[in-house]
């Protein structure tokens, strides 16, 4: 038991459909809960998605 | 002293109702009938179905934001409509069956000058068998987080298959569409990467087997047809990051399925090349595929007249071209912009009740003839911007009379901020943020991709998983009609 390893390694298995897709890098996968990266990307998503409501209104 | 009523409270209905009466103030009146006592902000339900909210946080009662507004709320499902009165009255009006108030099971007349269609999806889990209890309810089979209880009971359910899988059982979870012709993919695709996000933080991942259907052509469509996002130098198709989620949280997937019967722990499926299969599982969670929540209306001899007014699939007709072509003559101007009945203009429809003109993903069937194609969804954004607008050309009509202009907003030129939630957490959280514009594509406009790829993107982070909850306790706050409400976008 214990938390599921999602390294690249386990999940693709050859000619099978996941080995067909793209995968993140780990470097990807930790910027994606890095703290400091993500405030700065909560700013951007923010402000874009405030500016397609203002478009949609 | 004009009077407009409202059917059906839920994100269209709600935010339709709250502006009209903020517009119109005491000269007019705004009734609304809803059959619930409480307000629902569905998105979190899919939070409440991993346990991670309880029914109480997404939840609260109607009664005294109407009664705060002004708002003349009666607990009623609105059961028909007489647009032309009766023989001895040309007064329009609903008639109403209450839930609530002390009233339940009497019927009452509501005569109205406008009405707004809001009644939202029948959630119609008998059009599989064994997906409901063929009285219109959830079966026993499976689970479903589209209302607060239905979520409650799915958590119930998956704590169960997580006990067994901490004692050693490995578990087999099958979440997705349950129908050929289901919309809301995104709410299962939340759901499965939540109950996956879940399993980990409980450390049991490895002895679940999550596996995901869907009536999707392509994984990534969500019934708009995919969308495509910039990435580097490319403009690459939701197909890839859908793929890519996949197989990163160790999740397989079928799709282009039509589940055909469910059950005791196996689902029957038939695929859009015309094979069959069966899918075993311990715990399903199947969206059931929408239909209008079943009005009737007639006219003023007493006739039914529902096909006139209601699209076969018990929708609202509006202003939009309902002209059967293929799907290479589809045009962006097919979509409704002003949401009024062509034949009573003092209908109007917002939110799910108004009938499409057609899907917006390519339709596609199985060789046995079986339709496999998401319908199209409408989400919170345009069911609360479509409701806003049909609320101010009401408004306007009852202050500037029957000339005055109609507000538009068509889903073509219209785009949505979606949040998709793949777990949560304050620290560890993820989730998709994308933006699509517009929400049905204009290929005139665009050729090929048919969005503007300028406003059309979409990432995976911690930071659209604090936006979703930040929008959970917004959204509530603007539906409490708390100080500054009007100021929350849609
Ligand atoms: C699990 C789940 C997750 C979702 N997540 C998201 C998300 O993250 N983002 C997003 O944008 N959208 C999301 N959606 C979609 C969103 O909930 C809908 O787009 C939105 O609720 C549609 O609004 P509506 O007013 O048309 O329908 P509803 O909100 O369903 O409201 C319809 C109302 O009509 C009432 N009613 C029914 N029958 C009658 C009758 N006969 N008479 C009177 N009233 C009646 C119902 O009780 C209800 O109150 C999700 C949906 C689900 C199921």
């Amino acid at each position: 038991m214990g938390s599921v390893d999602h390294s690249i390694e386990k999940n693709v298995k050859a000619y099978e459909p996941s080995f067909e897709v793209m995968v993140p890098t780990p470097f990807v996968k930790f910027m994606r809960t890095c703290i400091l990266w993500q405030i700065i990307r909560f700013i951007v998503i923010n402000i874009k998605m405030i500016v397609v409501v203002q478009k949609s209104h | 002293m004009a009077r407009l009523v409202v059917m059906g409270g839920g994100v269209s209905g709600h935010t339709a109702a709250t502006f009209a009466k903020k517009w119109l103030g005491d000269e007019h009146e705004v009734v609304v009938v809803t059959p619930n006592s409480l307000w629902n902000w569905i998105p979190s339900n899919i939070w409440v179905g991993v346990g991670q909210m309880t029914k109480e946080d997404v939840v609260f009662p109607l009664a005294p934001v109407y009664e705060k507004a002004g708002i003349d709320y009666r607990q009623a499902k609105a059961v028909s409509i007489h647009p032309e009165g009766k023989t001895d009255s040309n007064t329009p009006y609903i008639t109403i069956e209450y839930t609530g108030q002390g009233k339940e099971g009497q019927t009452e007349e509501i005569t109205y000058d406008y009405l707004i269609n809001a009644t939202g999806p029948k959630l119609n889990f008998d059009a599989t068998p064994g997906l409901g209890n063929g009285e219109g309810g959830i079966g026993e089979h499976t689970v479903s987080v589209c209302t607060a209880d239905h979520a409650v009971h799915a958590n119930l359910e998956l704590q169960r298959i997580f006990e067994k899988a901490k004692k050693g059982e490995k578990q087999k979870i099958l979440i997705g569409t349950g129908h050929g012709m289901c919309t809301c993919q995104g709410a299962a695709f939340e759901y499965i990467f939540n109950v996956e996000h879940e399993a980990n933080k409980a450390g049991i991942r490895d002895m679940l087997d999550i596996q995901w259907v869907s009536n999707e052509s392509f994984l990534g469509d969500f019934g708009i047809g995919g969308l495509h996002i910039k990435r580097g130098m490319y403009a690459a198709s939701s197909k890839l990051f859908a793929e890519s989620l996949f197989v990163e949280r160790g999740i397989n997937w079928t799709i282009g399925a039509h589940i055909s019967k469910v059950e005791d722990k196996k689902a029957h499926y038939e695929l859009l090349d015309g094979s069959t299969g069966e899918m075993e599982f311990d715990f399903a969670m199947l969206i059931p595929p929408f239909a209008g929540v079943g009005l009737k209306a007639y006219d003023k001899a007493g006739e039914d007249m529902t096909d006139k007014i209601f699209a076969p699939n018990g929708f609202l007709k509006v202003d939009a071209d309902y002209t059967p072509k293929p799907y290479e003559e589809w045009k962006a101007s097919d979509w409704p912009r002003t949401y009024q009945n062509p034949t009573y203009k003092n209908i109007f429809a917002c939110g799910i009740a108004f009938a499409p003109p057609h899907l917006i993903s390519k339709p596609m069937s199985s060789p046995n003839g079986t339709p496999i194609n998401p319908t199209p969804p409408r989400t919170g954004m345009p069911s609360g911007i479509i409701g806003k607008a049909v609320a101010h050309s009401i408004c306007d009509l009852i202050k500037e009379g029957e000339n005055a202009h109609l507000h538009e907003a068509s889903m073509a030129e219209m785009g949505a901020a979606c949040v998709a939630s793949a777990g949560k957490g304050l620290t560890d959280g993820t989730a998709a943020a994308l933006t699509v514009y517009p929400v049905v594509p204009d290929f005139e406009k665009y050729p090929g991709i048919g969005r503007d790829l300028d406003y059309t993107f979409g990432e995976i982070g911690l930071a659209g998983h604090w936006i979703k909850h930040i929008l959970h306790h917004m959204f509530l706050y603007k539906a409490k009609l708390k100080p500054g409400w009007t100021l929350i976008p849609e």
